[in-house]
């Protein structure tokens, strides 16, 4: 058993980062997730374990810091709150279509605009349906403890690694402040330049030896036949994606009536919901999507001709019910519950809203 | 005497640039680009430092920069290079790495990143071509453009009440305490290649020691953007650009050598 601790969700995972041999962090402060930085900086990785911290000067200095280190290779992890995310957007779109490997925290806040600094589920749509420009997708995590913050670094790596391909962690203003017990993985030593260069030859920019071609990181190709190929690859991956790495959580579905689908924050309100609704006899259960690209269409398909309702759970007006009906294809009625704009809900308006919208609906 | 007694060794006096690919380059007959890729190139080969180097193309004329550079390169978005070369230096803080850009990408929309990776001291070696307009989006005003200056977004001439004042980046960088090296040169002839290679050479060399930003303005010409014909447009840059934009060392080893004060009307 790993080191146990009783950490923030913002600790965690920066702890986490320090504990998967990540070689380089770059950020920028923002509320509600500055302990990320706050806590590597105090912790002095660059003595621990050798890894680099450094706060840029902009969320797109940061996120460009993140394109360079992992152009040569190396395991580099980001973290920011919506606002800062949303000026991510233009280096995401290129680390996507360079296809390079990163892992991106994304502590979400209310909005839209400045918003607020309360949690929030409202960037829902930036993440999974690309966020910046072109076609192009995040594999998106999303965690409901301070656990799965920790642990979804490494997930999130592995992830980044295999398909080569920018990994997006979304959690929210509750998950990264909320403090719990958490389980740390030991300390694995960073690659070393020669396992780089074994592994990441073929792609990555450290210099070109005599043995081989330059490598070029670029996501241009003014031929637009080529360019249109590179982008048929992009989505193959994608599809691969979809195939083989969606992840969920079914909790007391077996004999479920009726379903809450919600995710992070939401889905671990939704469990004191269930149990709520359980004793007053209502056989519910809850449907929880832990990757929300790739979503897990097929699994929630499955429930179609079992159950008569979904009430989808998120905080925000209503994006995750989209991926939702378009999973269950119009064959189940599905209606949206959710407070927003910084507020959140609680396992008692989420069981109202079961009862008035789904039940009684 | 054939051509066999001629094409001799000690005859050589010139050969392709060994880390120049073979790709037709894309610049316009008479940039001054060509020159400059090709003298970075002669430096990283006579120093051997081929296999150590990672070099960061902008977006702009250069954009395609890795099209004829044979090193290890990295496109980076448009103004963003300084940031990038900044992620991969302190990722690999023993490779050498350095940002090729132009005067919108280096002194318009990348200024933050530009004088920050100045103030930090990164030990990265920044090239910046300067021919006053945007050349690859067809001559529009840069932040360079001279007054007076016509190009298509100011196609009456540069008026300075409106557009503002053209930004003299370089002088503005030596002033930073993370810049060690800060020069400004030109290719338009066989004597200030020679000299611009020279510089080229001590900003590797700098950024070999580790002692901050190196930083090599090259004031250069664009006579598509410029529509001048290539030997007019080198006179126009002599005769307009070279006063406002002098030539010489800016600061040396660390110490300002020159405050090139220059004034502007207004």
């Amino acid at each position: 058993m790993g080191e146990l601790k009783l950490m923030k969700g913002n600790e965690a995972i920066a702890e986490a980062a320090i504990r998967a041999g990540v070689d380089a962090y770059f950020g920028y402060p923002i509320t509600p997730q500055s302990e990320v930085i706050e806590y590597l900086m105090a912790e002095q990785p660059e003595q621990r374990t050798g890894m680099v911290v450094l706060q840029a000067e902009s969320e797109l200095a940061a996120i460009n810091m993140v394109y360079g280190a992992a152009a040569a290779g190396k395991k580099v992890f980001t973290s920011s709150s919506s606002p800062g995310i949303s000026l991510y957007q233009e280096g995401i779109s290129y680390i996507a279509g360079a296809e390079l490997p990163c892992v991106i925290a994304n502590v979400v806040r209310g909005g839209p605009g400045l918003g607020t600094i309360q949690p929030s589920q409202a960037d829902y749509f930036q993440s999974t349906k690309g966020g910046g420009h072109g076609d192009y997708r995040l594999y998106v995590l999303a965690p409901a403890s301070v656990q799965e913050m920790a642990d979804f670094i490494q997930v999130g790596f592995d992830i980044a690694y295999k398909y080569r391909n920018p990994v997006m962690i979304l959690s929210d203003g509750m998950i990264g402040q909320m403090m719990e017990k958490v389980e740390l993985a030991d300390q694995q030593p960073r690659w070393t330049d020669e396992e780089i260069k074994q592994m990441h030859d073929s792609w990555a920019a450290f210099g070109k030896g005599e043995h081989r071609e330059r490598n070029i990181i670029t996501s241009l190709d003014l031929d637009s036949a080529r360019q249109e190929k590179h982008n048929h690859h992009l989505q193959e991956k994608y599809r691969k994606m979809e195939a083989e790495e969606v992840r969920y959580e079914e909790i007391n579905c077996e004999d479920a009536e009726y379903l809450i689908v919600a995710y992070g924050s939401s889905a671990r309100i939704s469990m004191k919901s269930v149990e709520l609704a359980r004793k007053k006899g209502i056989r519910v259960g809850l449907f929880r999507p832990i990757t929300l690209y790739p979503f897990p269409m097929k699994a929630l398909n499955a429930y179609v001709g079992k159950i008569k309702g979904i009430l989808s759970v998120e905080m925000s007006a209503g994006q995750l019910i989209e991926d939702v009906k378009l999973a269950v294809e119009c064959n189940i009625p599905v209606k949206h519950f959710g407070r927003y704009g910084g507020m959140i809900h609680s396992p008692e308006e989420v069981l109202t809203a079961l009862e008035q919208l789904i039940i009684g609906g | 005497m054939d051509i066999n007694d001629i094409v001799k060794e000690e005859n050589l006096v010139y050969t392709k640039t060994k880390l120049m690919t073979d790709n037709v380059l894309s610049y316009c007959p008479g940039c001054g680009h060509g020159t400059a890729h090709r003298i970075i190139m002669e430096v990283i080969d006579e120093l051997g430092l081929q296999s150590q180097t990672v070099g960061v193309a902008p977006v702009g004329c250069s954009v395609l920069a890795y099209d004829f550079m044979n090193i290890d390169m990295i496109q980076a978005a448009h103004g963003r290079a300084p940031a990038v070369a900044t992620g991969l230096k302190r990722a690999m803080p023993d490779k050498t790495i350095f940002t090729y850009q132009g005067d919108g990408d280096l002194a318009a929309i990348g200024t933050a990143e530009t004088i920050h990776v100045c103030n930090r001291g990164e030990d990265i070696t920044i090239f910046f071509i300067n021919n006053g307009i945007y050349g690859m989006t067809g001559g529009q005003m840069a932040p360079t453009t001279l007054e007076g200056m016509k190009t298509a977004t100011s196609p009456y001439g540069r008026d300075l009440k409106l557009m503002g004042n053209p930004l003299k980046i370089t002088e503005l960088i030596a002033q930073l305490p993370g810049t060690y090296f800060v020069t400004r040169q030109a290719v338009h002839t066989p004597a200030a290649v020679r000299k611009a290679k020279k510089a080229v050479f001590k900003a590797f060399e700098v950024q070999k020691q580790k002692k901050g930003i190196s930083f090599v303005e090259i004031v250069s010409n664009c006579n598509s953007g410029w529509k001048m014909a290539p030997v007019k447009a080198n006179q126009w840059m002599v005769e307009n650009m070279f006063p406002f934009y002098p030539l010489g060392d800016i600061k040396v080893d660390g110490e300002l050598v020159r405050t090139n004060k220059v004034e502007i009307k207004s």
